[in-house]
């Protein structure tokens, strides 16, 4: 029987997947199990797809994803902490006709950057957010987030978020959503292969409205788990995010082309 | 000869960045300097050049808005007043060190604090020793009338993209409150998008297939990459210090005594001077153009032609004093004198201050 | 020549303007010129001030502390800037609403009835036009033509059609100023 070499399985009919070439072949720098090199992907997909590499401009925040733009195999500027909406938008105005986006995390987009999100927002900017939640500051090594839920406990909240004292968790989703400015607002997540399907879409739609020159933002949020912030194996910090992140941060559209669904 | 106007220094500026083809101006009001902002949205730049005029929700968004329109290899300004430029000094830093050209005025007024809205150089610290984090300079160019204030845009254009560095227009109160005749220069074209594609690569404008992509970015995990960045950096300012100190002697052939000044107070100081020559002091006016980079050498060559006494004259309670002691090496005395916190010192001060610290003794 | 100018008043009464205009007449015959005015929440109000110097010289300080002319037009400048003439120097200024009249006698000290004038021809806003007027009879720096070029400049488009009045009113302004001292 003759051998089976590498030459007889890497055949054109035989490929099944393919990393999009947007995406370096960098080993991600993300911890096992998190969520960001599925919404990395599928973004990056995206622009792929759309035919939208030679035009697209991202705009990486400080955070876990601060080195998005290793993975990420297109134009990148990296943004001080908070500020990628107020970068995203200089790029915009200057150049109407390209496509940019921020990917931001909840610490980036929902605390120290609350302001530059809601103006982008409110002046609807012709842009995409990116909006990874995972209710935890993850670089710094698991320190309380504004979406942190109640009760949870983070390095900074070691008894638990207590919102007397440490106030609530923020929902930036469904605040920006009342703001005119905003276009298309939904909430997705990627821990399994029907929701990973389902934000694809999502974000379709999202780079879609801004080649459309659509009037306004389009914002993604994706929930997503943080297993090492949050100190479980891969496996029950998803199920934990079933249980507790869903219910507080419910999946879905929020505002469509323009109108809040009701 | 260009035309010619009646114009406020903030008004001059903000016409002169609509003449040098800026593709826009991010701000954000603050007084004395709110005219920059209102002309720009009074004038309609979009319609006359496709230049973009944007009021931001802070300073710190303006700024960094600069930071990504440059990053992309447009040319972009924004400006605004001390504590506002306290704000900006995070995107500050982040241009420095992603090395990105920007042109920013500050029309300095007096603090600490929200301080006062009357005119100061009290700034020239934050100006000159780095302002943000980090080793960092940037050119400071230091205009003392209406006109400069028009022309350093087009310089500080100029020289950003040189040296893919922030140029700061450090102006005060009375530059930009004040009306003078201005020469404007002829409108330069803005660069299309295929031009700055070409003229600058190192710029986001989307990545060809096939080719690198471009990253704007001032992190580097890695500290030995991080120490080498730095020591270009270091090389860069060098190079800036050799070729692009400017500054204006004025009487100093057979000065004995020598003012140090820059800005309102070079103007006010050149007053001092007529009135002191006509007493029959021999003093002379060393006026800085660039802060940084600082004519140290330059001193040092007045220093050896035998000037006993060196005054500096600034808005503030002593900072550019320190650079002209450095300079001049312990060859002469060197005193401060200032006004500040909002109060403009008047050519008798000065005059006095020269007889009293600077000859009295 | 240098002549350095200081005209104070209330906000309101077009004492920015005045100087605006003196300073474009001076770029209209070539000559250097700076207007450096007192701004901030003194301007909301209350005083308003402005520096003016026309010269054919480079112009150094703007900012000064003693003037060859003050354009005086209410009790708080009078108080403030009587003392900032140079020795030798004019004080022009309107003696409606001022109560303690200017005493050296180191200068030379002229009236001009502005308030009242303006009132006569109908027009409070020309007041400014019609001090200008006196303080050009008095010290002719600048040629009236040129006044009549740096009003061009200085107004929109839509109040060109204002310009014979404001002509009318600087006449106005150089017939009727007195002295009400002299030097001897």
């Amino acid at each position: 029987m003759a051998e089976i070499t590498f030459e007889d399985i890497v055949k054109p009919e035989n490929l099944v997947y393919k990393k999009t070439d947007l995406m370096t072949d960098k080993a991600l720098s993300y911890c096992p199990g998190c969520g960001h090199g599925t919404a990395h992907r599928i973004v990056m997909e995206i622009i792929e797809e759309l035919g939208l590499e030679e035009k697209t401009i991202g705009v990486a925040p400080v955070g876990c994803s601060v080195l998005a733009y290793e993975f990420m195999n297109i134009d990148m500027t990296q943004a001080a902490h908070g500020r990628a909406p107020a970068v995203a938008t200089g790029i915009k105005r200057v150049y109407p006709d390209k496509i940019v986006f921020t990917y931001q995390g909840d610490g980036d987009l929902a605390a120290i950057g609350t302001a530059e999100t809601i103006h982008a927002c409110n002046r609807g900017e012709k842009i995409v957010i990116i909006f990874v939640n995972n209710g935890i500051y993850g670089m710094t090594g698991g320190q309380m987030a504004p979406t942190t839920l109640p009760g949870m406990k983070s390095s900074t909240s070691p008894f638990g978020r207590d919102v007397e004292s440490m106030g609530n968790p923020l929902k930036m989703t469904e605040l920006v959503a009342q703001l005119p400015g905003t276009y298309f607002v939904t909430r997705q997540a990627v821990h399994t292969p029907a929701a990973v399907r389902r934000a694809k879409k999502s974000i379709r739609k999202a780079f879609e409205n801004q080649v459309n020159k659509k009037p306004g933002i389009s914002f993604v949020e994706i929930v997503s788990n943080c297993n090492s912030g949050w100190k479980m194996t891969p496996t029950d910090s998803n199920k934990w995010m079933e249980d507790n992140m869903f219910p507080f941060y419910p999946l879905g559209d929020i505002k469509v082309d323009g109108q809040l669904v009701k | 000869m260009g035309e010619l106007k009646l114009m406020k220094g903030n008004e001059a500026l903000a016409e002169a960045a609509i003449r040098a083809g800026a593709d826009a101006y991010f701000g954000y009001p603050i007084t004395p300097q709110s005219e920059v902002i209102e002309y720009l949205m009074a004038e309609k730049p979009y319609d006359r050049t496709g230049m973009v005029v944007l009021q931001a929700e802070s300073e710190i968004a303006a700024i960094n808005m600069v930071y990504g329109a440059a990053g992309a290899g447009k040319r972009v300004l924004t400006s605004s007043s001390s504590p506002g430029v306290s704000l900006k000094q995070e995107g500050i830093s982040y241009i420095a060190g992603s090395e990105l050209p920007c042109v920013y005025a500050n029309v300095v007024r007096g603090g600490p604090g929200l301080g006062t809205i009357q005119p100061s150089q009290a700034d020239y610290f934050q100006s000159t020793k780095g302002g943000g984090h980090g080793d960092y300079k940037q050119i400071v160019l230091a205009p003392a009338s209406v006109q400069e204030m028009s022309d350093f845009v087009k310089l500080g254009f100029d020289l950003a993209f040189q040296y893919r560095i922030p140029v700061l227009i450090l102006s005060d109160g009375v530059i930009g409150q004040m009306m003078e005749k201005v020469e404007l220069f002829d409108q330069i074209p803005r660069l299309t998008d295929e031009e700055v594609a070409e003229k600058y690569p190192w710029a986001t404008t989307g990545k060809k297939k096939g080719t690198e992509r471009r990253i704007i970015t001032s992190l580097d995990l890695d500290s030995n990459k991080m120490e080498e960045h730095n020591l270009h950096l270091q090389r860069k300012y060098k190079t800036i210090v050799e070729n692009e100190v400017r500054y204006e002697l004025i009487d100093c052939d057979d000065a004995e005594y020598i003012i140090v000044a820059y800005g309102s107070s070079a103007r006010i100081s050149q007053k001092a001077v007529q009135m002191a020559r006509k007493k029959g002091i021999k003093v002379g006016l060393f006026r800085l153009i660039t802060l940084f980079p600082f004519p140290a050498k330059q001193m040092q060559e007045l220093c050896k032609k035998g000037v006993k006494g060196w005054l500096a004259v600034e808005m503030s309670a002593g900072q550019m004093v320190e650079d002209v002691m450095l300079s001049v090496k312990g060859c002469a005395k060197v005193e401060h004198f200032g006004r500040f916190g909002g109060i403009v010192h008047t050519p008798e001060e000065v005059l006095r201050a020269l007889e009293e610290k600077i000859i009295g003794d | 020549m240098t002549e350095e100018i200081i005209i104070a008043g209330f906000g309101g009464q077009g004492v920015l303007s005045m100087g605006k205009i003196l300073a474009y007449s001076g770029i209209m015959q070539d000559q250097e010129v700076s207007w450096m005015p007192s701004y901030g929440p003194e301007m909301r109000g209350g005083t308003a001030n402005v520096i003016v110097i026309v010269s054919d010289e480079r112009i150094s300080s703007p900012i000064l502390t003693i003037f060859d002319t003050a354009i005086i037009l209410n009790q708080q400048s009078m108080d403030k800037f009587e003392k900032s003439v140079r020795p030798g120097g004019v004080l022009l200024y309107d003696p409606n609403g001022i109560t303690r009249h200017p005493v050296r006698k180191d200068i030379t000290i002229y009236q001009i009835e502005g308030a009242q004038l303006a009132a006569e021809m109908g027009n409070t806003k020309i007041f400014n036009m019609i001090v200008l007027g006196a303080f050009l009879k008095v010290k002719p720096i600048v040629l009236l033509e040129n006044v009549i070029k740096g009003l061009k400049k200085s107004l929109p488009e839509r109040y060109h059609k204002l310009i014979p009045m404001n002509e009318d009113a600087l006449t106005m302004g150089m017939k009727n100023v007195v002295c009400s001292n002299s030097l001897n």
